[in-house]
């Protein structure tokens, strides 16, 4: 299935992929847009990052994404690389998985037996591998519209500017006075896919987003994941970059906006 | 070997057309079948950027993606930037400002940054240091392409 | 005679002459080149790191349609004689003052009884295209009785270790020791003596152009032209004369555009040898263009030293002895023989005066890509170890180490300057000139002083910010001979035309050329031609590395130049009825002194030069205008600089930023300013890349673990700082124009001056950064994140 190309061309060009036949979504028509539907954004899988870099849509209803696709890869990746095919491809690393999984995304399906919705929990299975069916291709990404009043932060360590994520951690927090009502966090590099932190949300929710709060959290959340070992980074120092990253990113989502 | 797909593009203004295997990169195929060998191939795996060409107006990695994709599409390359002979103010800044020296990675340099000014024609040094890193330089240490693509999008301010 | 230079271009930022063609894509790169029926060649690489080759099947790649030939390693011995030696050996000078030992396992063009690298090159096909020669790989079988690895230099030494070159019986392919004084007794009585081991990783050029060779047939003269994208045409030549069993003059090599090369194309490759052999044989052209796949598992890669240092020094700092010991990695052969080592040895102690060195050093061979030389050459290695050690001095005196280094520094006022030790081209090493105390002062300088950086750090200190300063200096042999060729003739309309043994990969070779030939000639630089990187515009050269171009080049053409100028001016004096005293070269011609309309064209000169009849030489004067000069330096002019760069580390994430990053740099006269900072802003980028970002690394079983470019990082604009550079100018005695090298120095003291930096800002750790590279989760490990 050739969306972007951004990840299955290299594969093809390093003879590792060798596919006898090539479907070309960029010819199918009607899968390239975002709506803002009330409160929900539509998102069509065939959608260039690009476009969703620039789209004031997105600027106002999903600001986090924004943030997040910047980090995607550089401007000319962004013109090619499509948000469905970086979700169906899921690689562990990936900044758009972990978006999906911050913001509680769906993603729709449709095959040969029809369509169906799947929520962003559901959808990352393990590494490399997600819920879709051989026979289904993704034809449209769902976010619920943030809350105005939230604060979001994407905080990401990667060895150069653009590189996939050795570690990253996306937040997005609704405060009510001194209470957080709503902690979403989500971490990509941490493991095979990219995960929902709920033990950390949990902290937040039940102590607040004070330091010490905001300390354990981030401890509960180098605990949640299941970093591995590769060659630009051990699982112990993405634990560990789990953890500050954590820190660093409610930081500043708690210093953002305010009910 | 698969059977040849026929091509219709457009690349710096002329029509051209031509037949390729459905694998055949883009970048092969502008090269050889085109005889445009402005555009070069550094990695075949879209990290380095040398490949950079403009794919209806946007900044693409022509080694990630097969000819075929080009169908009905325009294309710039390097050839396409002087007009008449005259240097684009981008190929003026990097002459005057000494931004390139061995010129391999020159093409995807000028073309990655002319659609970064399109989109932001005042940036900060440090947004053009974030935009540059999309292409690899080996020779010149980068110090001089920044200050290139200052001097241009000056230029390009005063005549746009 | 004089010659009138009011606008003297040497010295002069004029802008590039070649900038046009690559501006607009109309640069050639061997690539680009195209002839008619040429054929596309692939290599079947080896996946295994170590293996007997039992069997190589070639049956279904040879019939499928499109590939014309197929030839394994054992069948191309059976058509081929077996390559002499090619290795790059130092001259008898060297080889009978110097103890050592060096064996030369000769690389065949193809494996053929075993594989000794991951990537090593076991059969070649030719095709229509290189997409199916690369299918047709695909199908080619071989049967491999595996071997266990060795991938650890110091392993590799050790008895009972698999061997690489088993006709050879050993790993260690070379050694050599060098000593002066008596390093034993001075150490043994030393106050204070520090021991530490040093390693410095493997990492190369990894230009954006990969490598390429394109051979052509000539059957009308059976003559073979080469096209490559190579720094030693010459070298080239002569190789593939031999193996093609052609006399040189019937061999043609040339280099078109280069992509950039920084040593890594500055040797003779067995493709370079093979294609060609291919295209006689197949009397079709034949391509090879190396994909970057490749380029990462067989073009050389360099580095990779192990320094013991041992360090004796007194109470106020200053050095009393030193022992080094090296063990060099050098990978699965050794084309560049010793030189890249022995560099390393005799450029340890840099600026510094001591009178007591002892260095020994080992080569071993390991089952990894060979290693040649990479900008630096083994320089970057031994400055990193000096350097580390002379910040440890430092700290175990409570001094600061610029003053260290101040105190041991040699001044400008003893040059010149005797080492007491030889060169690699056998000569006594004399530090020529160079104030390196000032090349310090002003790089120290430029980063804002020590004193107010120590403010800054307290303060950051306390707020947990860390701040680090650091700084290395060096000194640099560079021009080195035996020699470089040159040829200067007046065409008949006048301009001149230049051509030179030197090859360029992006340096702007044309340009300073073209600046020095017309100083010369007193015409304008469009009025001269420049022909670099082909044995057709000159017979006898030797190429471009060891920052050695300018220095070599601009001396041969100056020499051949004043030959010339001698037959001109005798010439211009018959026609203009004067004598040779009263004549000035002026505007492109000859002119009377104070008489400037009295005066003849230079083309009116060589016209009047022509053989045959009605010429208008004087009597004596033979025809024709046209001089070659070889340039055979003495020895080898010394450059110098100083690094120093401020650093600040996040300890939890271990990422380093350089907040400030300083050059002071002496390379004698300089031909264009311009294009000397764009050779050491670049040759710093790669060294701050090796630092912190790049590296080749295998795993236990040979295997190459950066494979691509995801896994082999090299800087981008947002990784590289802008830097401030400070020129000292101290000219070279040793050539006319009193040039230094100026190629490699930038990337020789990065390494050093990052890990200075960042030990010097994680001092409250007590941590040393003594390995290369230092990479963030060895920084969060060193300051006990986690």
């Amino acid at each position: 299935m050739l969306a972007g190309g951004q990840s299955l061309i290299p594969m093809m060009n390093f003879r590792i992929a060798t596919p006898s036949a090539i479907i070309d979504l960029n010819r199918v028509p009607d899968l390239d847009y975002i709506r803002h539907e009330i409160d929900i954004v539509r998102i069509g899988a065939m959608t260039r990052q690009r476009k969703i870099e620039f789209s004031g849509v997105i600027a106002n209803t999903l600001p986090l994404l924004r943030d997040a696709v910047k980090l995607v890869g550089h401007l000319p990746t962004r013109s090619r690389g499509t948000i469905g095919g970086s979700l169906a491809h899921a690689d562990p690393a990936a900044e758009l998985p972990m978006a999906l999984q911050v913001l509680e995304g769906e993603v729709v399906a449709r095959g040969p037996a029809g369509e169906r919705v799947i929520k962003a929990g559901e959808f990352f299975r393990s590494l490399l591998a997600t819920a879709l069916t051989s026979e289904e291709i993704l034809i449209e990404v769902r976010f619920p519209v943030m809350p105005s009043n939230a604060g979001y932060a994407v905080e990401e360590f990667s060895r150069r500017h653009g590189d996939f994520a050795i570690c990253a951690v996306a937040t997005v927090l609704v405060r009510e006075g001194e209470r957080c009502v709503k902690a979403r966090l989500a971490s990509c590099g941490t493991g095979p896919v990219p995960l929902r932190l709920k033990a950390a949300e949990s902290v937040l929710e039940q102590k607040g987003l004070g330091d010490a709060a905001i300390a354990e959290a981030a401890e509960a959340a180098a605990l949640e994941v299941e970093p591995m070992h590769d060659q630009n980074g051990s699982a112990e120092f993405r634990r560990h970059l789990t953890r500050v990253l954590t820190g660093r990113a409610l930081l500043r989502a708690s210093a953002g906006k305010v009910s | 070997m698969s059977d040849l797909v026929h091509i219709k593009l457009t690349v710096n203004g002329t029509s051209y057309e031509g037949r390729a295997e459905p694998r055949k990169l883009l970048v092969d195929f502008l090269r050889e079948d085109l005889g445009l060998t402005g555009t070069h191939s550094g990695c075949e795996h879209g990290i380095c950027g040398v490949c950079t060409v403009l794919f209806n107006g946007e900044a693409a990695r022509s080694c990630i993606m097969v000819a075929v994709q080009a169908e009905g599409a325009e294309i710039t390359t390097v050839e396409g930037l002087a007009k008449d002979g005259n240097f684009h103010p981008l190929q003026e800044a990097f002459h005057r400002e000494h931004g390139l020296q061995c010129g391999f990675c020159t093409a995807g340099m000028l073309i990655t940054a002319l659609d970064f000014l399109r989109t932001n024609p005042s940036p900060s040094e440090e947004e053009i240091r974030e935009a540059m890193s999309a292409v690899i330089c080996r020779c010149t240490g980068y110090r001089n392409i920044v200050r290139a693509v200052v001097a241009a999008a000056e230029l390009m301010r005063a005549k746009p | 005679m004089t010659t009138v230079r009011p606008h003297r271009l040497v010295g002069r930022s004029i802008l590039r002459r070649e900038d046009r063609r690559l501006l607009t894509g109309q640069g050639q790169y061997v690539a680009d080149l195209v002839f008619p029926r040429m054929l596309h060649a692939a290599f079947v690489r080896s996946p295994v790191a170590h293996a007997r080759i039992r069997a190589v099947d070639l049956s279904r790649a040879k019939t499928m349609p499109g590939v014309v030939i197929a030839l394994s390693g054992a069948e191309l011995m059976r058509l081929l004689p077996p390559v002499p030696d090619t290795q790059l050996s130092l001259p008898e000078k060297w080889r009978t003052t110097v103890p050592h030992k060096l064996l030369n396992p000769q690389q065949p063009l193809l494996a053929t009884d075993k594989v000794r690298h991951v990537g090593e090159a076991i059969a070649v096909i030719v095709a229509e295209s290189r997409y199916i020669a690369e299918d047709a790989t695909e199908l080619v079988s071989v049967d491999f009785e595996t071997l266990p690895a060795v991938v650890d230099a110091e392993q590799a030494v050790k008895p009972g270790e698999p061997i690489v070159h088993e006709q050879l019986r050993t790993n260690v392919i070379g050694e050599f020791a060098i000593a002066k004084g008596d390093v034993e007794a001075v150490l043994v009585r030393a106050p204070h003596k520090l021991k530490r081991r040093f390693y410095h990783h493997r990492y190369s050029g990894v230009p954006m152009e990969c490598r390429g060779v394109v051979g052509i047939y000539d059957q009308r003269t059976d003559s073979v032209t080469i096209w490559s994208s190579t720094q030693v045409v010459h070298w080239l030549r002569r190789e593939a004369s031999a193996i093609l069993d052609l006399p040189e003059g019937r061999v043609r090599v040339a280099a078109p555009d280069v992509g950039g090369g920084f040593g890594v194309k500055g040797h003779v490759y067995p493709e370079d040898l093979l294609i060609p052999f291919l295209a006689r044989r197949l009397v079709r052209p034949v391509r090879w263009i190396e994909d970057r796949y490749e380029h990462l598992m067989c073009s050389t890669h360099s580095r990779d030293q192990t320094h013991e240092l041992e360090i004796g020094f007194d109470n106020e700092g200053r050095i009393l002895a030193i022992r080094d010991q090296i063990v060099a990695d050098c990978g699965a052969w050794n084309p560049i023989g010793i030189g890249v080592v022995y560099n390393s040895a005799v450029h340890l102690t840099g600026p510094y005066k001591v009178d007591n060195l002892a260095v020994s050093a080992r080569l071993v061979s390991t089952n990894k890509v060979p290693s040649a030389p990479y900008r630096g050459a083994g320089r970057p290695e031994a400055t990193f170890a000096m350097e580390r050690m002379i910040d440890l001095v430092a700290g175990a005196l409570a001094l600061e180490a610029v003053e260290v280094r101040r105190r041991n520094m040699i001044l400008a006022s003893a040059m010149p300057y005797a080492i007491g030790l030889p060169y690699r081209d056998g000569e006594p090493i004399i530090y020529d000139s160079g104030d390196f105390p000032a090349g310090l002062e002003k790089a120290v300088a430029a980063v804002g002083g020590v004193e107010p950086f120590r403010e800054r750090q307290r303060t950051a200190r306390a707020k947990r910010r860390y701040l680090g300063l650091g700084i290395a200096c060096y000194t640099e042999g560079t021009g080195v001979g035996p020699f470089e060729g040159a040829l200067v003739r007046i065409e008949p309309n006048g301009k001149i035309h230049v051509a030179g043994g030197a090859c360029a990969q992006g340096q702007g070779m044309e340009t300073i050329f073209a600046q020095i030939a017309a100083d010369a000639w007193a015409v304008k630089p469009e009025d001269v031609t420049i022909s670099l990187a082909d044995t057709a515009g000159i017979s006898i050269g030797f190429g471009t590395m060891a920052s050695r171009s300018t220095v070599t080049l601009s001396a041969a053409i100056h020499y051949a130049s004043d030959k010339l100028r001698k037959k001109v001016m005798s010439i211009a004096a018959q026609l203009l009825q004067s004598t040779v005293v009263d004549l000035e070269l002026r505007d492109g011609g000859v002119a009377v002194v104070g008489e400037p309309e009295r005066r003849v064209s230079l083309a009116e000169v060589a016209r009047a030069a022509r053989p045959g009849w009605d010429h208008g030489r004087p009597a004596g004067i033979d025809p024709g205008l046209e001089e070659t000069h070889y340039f055979e330096p003495q020895t080898v002019t010394w450059t110098n600089a100083t690094h120093a760069a401020i650093v600040e580390v996040d300890i939890e994430t271990g990422r380093v930023k350089i907040e400030k990053y300083a050059i002071a740099h002496d390379c004698g006269v300089v031909v264009n300013p311009m294009l000397l900072e764009g050779q050491i802003v670049g040759g710093a980028a790669q060294g701050l890349g090796g630092i912190l970002l790049e590296g080749y690394t295998y795993d236990a079983e040979g295997q190459l673990l950066t494979g691509s470019l995801m896994d082999y990082l090299l800087p981008t604009a947002s990784d590289i700082p802008d830097m401030e550079l400070i020129h000292l100018e101290s000219p070279s005695p040793l050539n006319p124009l009193g040039v230094k090298g100026v190629g490699e120095g930038g990337a020789i003291a990065p390494p050093a001056a990052v890990a200075n930096a960042i030990s010097d800002a994680l001092a409250p750790f007590k941590v040393e950064f003594n390995q290369t590279p230092i990479t963030p989760e060895r920084i969060a490990q060193a300051t006990n994140q986690f």
